[in-house]
């Protein structure tokens, strides 16, 4: 009986493991560290307007970064879209991706694209402080997040230790204030007792529910909240903080072509379609995202990006985040 | 014994792999990273939670096997299925859900009890397995000679299930050591997190590699340690006759009481992570259930968790037979060796396995095969000490008997050896598949393109935010795993009448 079942499941396995196998023939292959949810309209889009097929492979950025490291010049991805620069700046360290034509990026500020263009940022996204406007009267707000380590705050404030864009916003500090006063900051943070989340949105949710009074999140996790649970459930406000505060980062999430890919031309249409105006549009109104191309608007109840909004580094160097963990580390943040 | 060879070199792979990045640079960048007050701290702490764990999924394993196997439990064929599944649910899951109900747990308590959760199914399929095929008269005998029931259990019983129970704990163990989910989730300051993130940070893979040899160094170790306790000790009876169907232990007033046991367990590992899950999807308005996609990703949940068992179990017979048959030194080594995969992080395996198909079986990578393979290298231990456990307890004179006989080894493996450690490559075969349902990092990165399963539906929605879209998925990979361990108990019946 039981050499039966296996004769007949074997082949039946075997079969199905086939098919499975053979859903290939992509015109291109992306390797997406983006979630799904947000890349999955746009490559519909992009095969609609090209017809072009692409097949996407999804993971967490740094994970797929170094899948890109280990596979050196066999990779088998023509675009790397990356959740954060720090992810793209690693793979271009490794000298794997090759420039991105200029006329497809000089639409986007030099501020968010490599120095010498190997990738540009499609979308971004601020630092902001969420606070609960219940606990919080808008007189209170901080006017930096160098303010939060008065005591009037103890118990108070929620982080994302864990979290890469916490951490980011961390390294930006370090690099534009330096270590001392980076330092100091975090040992204030940490006398102030915060609480911990696993998640940025999560600390959005705790803070409409009024279990804290203010976080350190992304913007756009409110925005996302909203059309989870509804407009009028949504308590929580947004707070940006002022011209070029750490706490204004403006990170953003890009793309890279792979010097070794062999469709050039359509990994450039590719990125190409990203920063176009469809594509932008629904960054901004899908994602609650910050479109990078001038002139197509954020959504509603988003204050558009400031031109000397956050502090002034080069977004390439958030990859190197070993200093901020080690203080993240030392001062028992971590 | 070149068969088992074999396949422990295939284990090895990613021993290769940290060794070519770890030594590219020179030693005194290797000393930097060792020699850091911090990475003795963390491995002290890892091996802590690994010995916790490991202790108290003995002891909970142990007694909901003999409660679900020997005792007149209300509803144990139930149970015996139910207490296996938690092994099916990802250790994100679970601590995710725990965190999201109580924000600011973290450190070492909560994670201990996640990680216990999850992983004392190690130790109760095996112990299980054996406990139903233990021949009765043993303890007949006992209880003949004037022990009670219990401590007829404690002399008898329990050492005939010491290898399993040994072996299990061995595996939670290591699977302790590798677990990256529930430690990040939870804070606990673990070596596992400091490699993951020095792949998060630097993104440099040299410090990591080291880390990840200093880990080997240490499972060694503990490989090492837990074979000076196997000792020589036989476990098959002496002449056996025809079995007789043992009788259940009957708990008497404490039938109902024990059930507290199992409702809890379960309550706690799955019906906790599932449950809040489920409110998820319920109070989100914008959940999008697409049952196509969620099947398609179940039924290559399925095609490629049976195939990674299949694989594995089969790779596994050689080495488990040769390990429990052969008392040399390079069967010692050929087993241990199959055991490394599983205490390295998903991640560093998954890696080298992406270095080795892309410069030496190109056309292989990212297709099914080398996913299954990945499988075979993590899970591999997993199949092997259950085939182990089984070839201790099936008594080696009837081979000889039969080869002295005339009968080549091949006929002699097909009827004598094979049946005998069937239950246990059963056994192991179940566990391999439980396992690769939730198996993320490998199948993430060594996938075909495109391809879902449902612990990458699970993983998307997390990270998405869209943690309704998460519940559906994560009760089908539950789903998925009763039907092998209902088989198992199944055919633990069939062969005891």
């Amino acid at each position: 009986m039981r050499r039966r079942l296996a004769g007949v499941a074997l082949p039946l396995l075997l079969l199905a493991a086939t098919l499975v196998a053979c859903s290939d023939g992509a015109d291109l292959t992306l390797y997406s560290g983006r979630a799904e949810f947000q890349v999955k309209p746009i490559l519909e889009q992009f095969e609609k307007a090209t017809g072009l097929k692409v097949s996407a492979r999804y993971g967490a950025s740094a994970e797929l970064a170094a899948q890109i490291a280990e596979e050196g010049s066999g990779s088998r991805a023509d675009v790397f879209w990356a959740q954060d620069a720090g992810a793209l700046g690693s793979v271009d360290k490794l000298g794997l991706f090759g420039p991105v034509p200029q006329d497809v990026v000089s639409v986007v500020d030099r501020k968010y694209r490599a120095p010498a263009d190997n990738w540009t940022g499609v979308s971004g996204r601020a630092r902001v402080v969420v606070y609960d406007p219940r606990k919080v009267p808008a007189a209170e707000l901080p006017a930096s997040v160098f303010d939060l380590t008065q005591p009037k705050w103890k118990g108070r404030i929620a982080i994302a230790p864990t979290n890469g864009s916490f951490q980011s916003f961390v390294t930006a500090m370090l690099i534009a204030e330096g270590e001392p006063r980076t330092r100091s900051w975090l040992q204030g943070i940490k006398a102030n007792d915060p609480r911990n989340y696993p998640s940025n949105d999560l600390i959005v949710k705790a803070a409409n529910d009024g279990q804290v009074d203010l976080g350190l999140v992304n913007h756009y996790y409110l925005f996302q909240l909203q059309s989870e649970i509804g407009r009028e459930k949504t308590v929580a406000r947004n707070h940006y903080t002022a011209g070029t505060d750490p706490g204004a980062l403006v990170n953003v999430a890009g793309v890279g072509i792979l010097k070794s890919s062999k469709k050039q031309a359509d990994a450039a249409r590719f990125v190409e379609y990203l920063l176009s105006e469809p594509a932008q549009r629904h960054f901004a109104e899908v994602n609650f995202e910050y479109p990078l191309r001038p002139g197509v608007p954020t959504a509603a109840g988003l204050p558009p990006l400031q031109a000397g909004q956050g502090p002034p580094i080069n977004l390439g160097d958030l990859a190197d985040l070993d200093h901020t963990l080690d203080l993240l580390r030392s001062t028992g943040l971590l | 014994m070149a068969l088992a060879g074999g396949v422990a070199l295939a284990a090895l792979l990613p021993v290769a792999y940290l060794a070519i990045r770890a030594g590219g640079g020179g030693w005194s960048a290797v000393a930097d990273t060792l020699f850091l007050e911090r990475t003795a701290r963390l491995l002290a702490r890892s091996l802590g939670l690994a010995a916790a764990v490991s202790g108290a999924s003995a002891v909970i394993g142990v007694a909901l096997a003999w409660l679900t196997v020997r005792c007149d439990l209300p509803g144990r064929r139930v149970w015996r299925v139910l207490v296996a599944l938690p092994l099916a649910v990802p250790s994100y899951v679970a601590a995710f859900a725990f965190v999201s109900n109580v924000p600011d747990l973290a450190g070492f308590v909560p994670t201990f009890v996640v990680l216990t959760l999850l992983s004392y199914p190690y130790v109760f399929l095996p112990v299980a397995a054996v406990l139903e095929h233990v021949d009765p008269a043993l303890e007949d005998a006992a209880r003949s000679l004037g022990d009670g029931p219990l401590t007829a259990f404690r002399r008898v019983t329990l050492r005939q299930i010491r290898p399993a129970a040994a072996t299990g704990s061995l595996l939670v163990c290591l699977y302790v050591l590798s677990d990256f989910g529930a430690v990040s989730i939870l804070r606990f300051d673990s070596f596992t997190r400091v490699i993951y993130q020095s792949y998060q940070s630097s993104f440099d893979r040299r410090p990591a590699a080291i880390l990840g040899c200093l880990l080997l160094v240490f499972t060694l170790g503990i490989l090492v340690a837990e074979a000076r306790t196997r000792g020589r000790a036989r476990y098959y009876g002496g002449s056996r006759g025809a079995r007789r169907q043992p009788s259940p232990v009957g708990l008497g007033r404490w039938r109902w009481p024990a059930l507290a046991a199992p409702v809890v367990i379960v309550g706690l590992a799955l019906a906790a992570p599932l449950g809040t899950a489920l409110r998820w999807l319920a109070e989100s308005v914008q959940a999008s259930v697409d049952l196509g996609r969620i099947g398609r990703a179940g039924g290559a949940t399925v095609v490629a968790s049976g195939l990674g068992a299949a694989v594995t179990a089969l790779g596994a017979v050689p080495v488990g037979l040769l390990a429990a048959r052969s008392r040399s030194r390079l069967a010692g080594i050929i087993e241990r060796s199959a055991f490394v995969g599983h205490a390295l992080p998903g991640i560093v395996v998954a890696l080298s396995l992406v270095f080795f198909t892309v410069r030496f079986m190109n056309p292989l990578y990212q297709r099914l095969p080398v996913l299954i393979f990945a499988y075979g290298v993590l899970f591999l231990p997993l199949a092997v000490s259950s085939v182990y456990g089984s070839a201790l307890q099936a008594p080696p004179a009837l081979d000889e008997v039969a080869r002295s006989l005339g009968k080549r080894p091949i006929e002699v493996f097909r009827t004598i050896t094979a049946p005998l450690i069937a239950p246990g490559v059963g056994a192991g075969a179940a566990l391999v598949f439980l396992t690769c349902l939730k198996e993320l990092p490998a199948t993430l990165l060594l996938g075909p393109t495109g391809f879902e399963t449902l612990a990458t539906r699970v993983w998307s929605a997390t990270q998405a935010g869209a943690y309704g879209d998460a519940a559906l998925p994560a009760l089908l990979l539950v789903a998925a795993g009763v039907l092998p361990t209902w088989a198992l108990t199944r055919r633990g019946r069939t062969t005891a009448t």
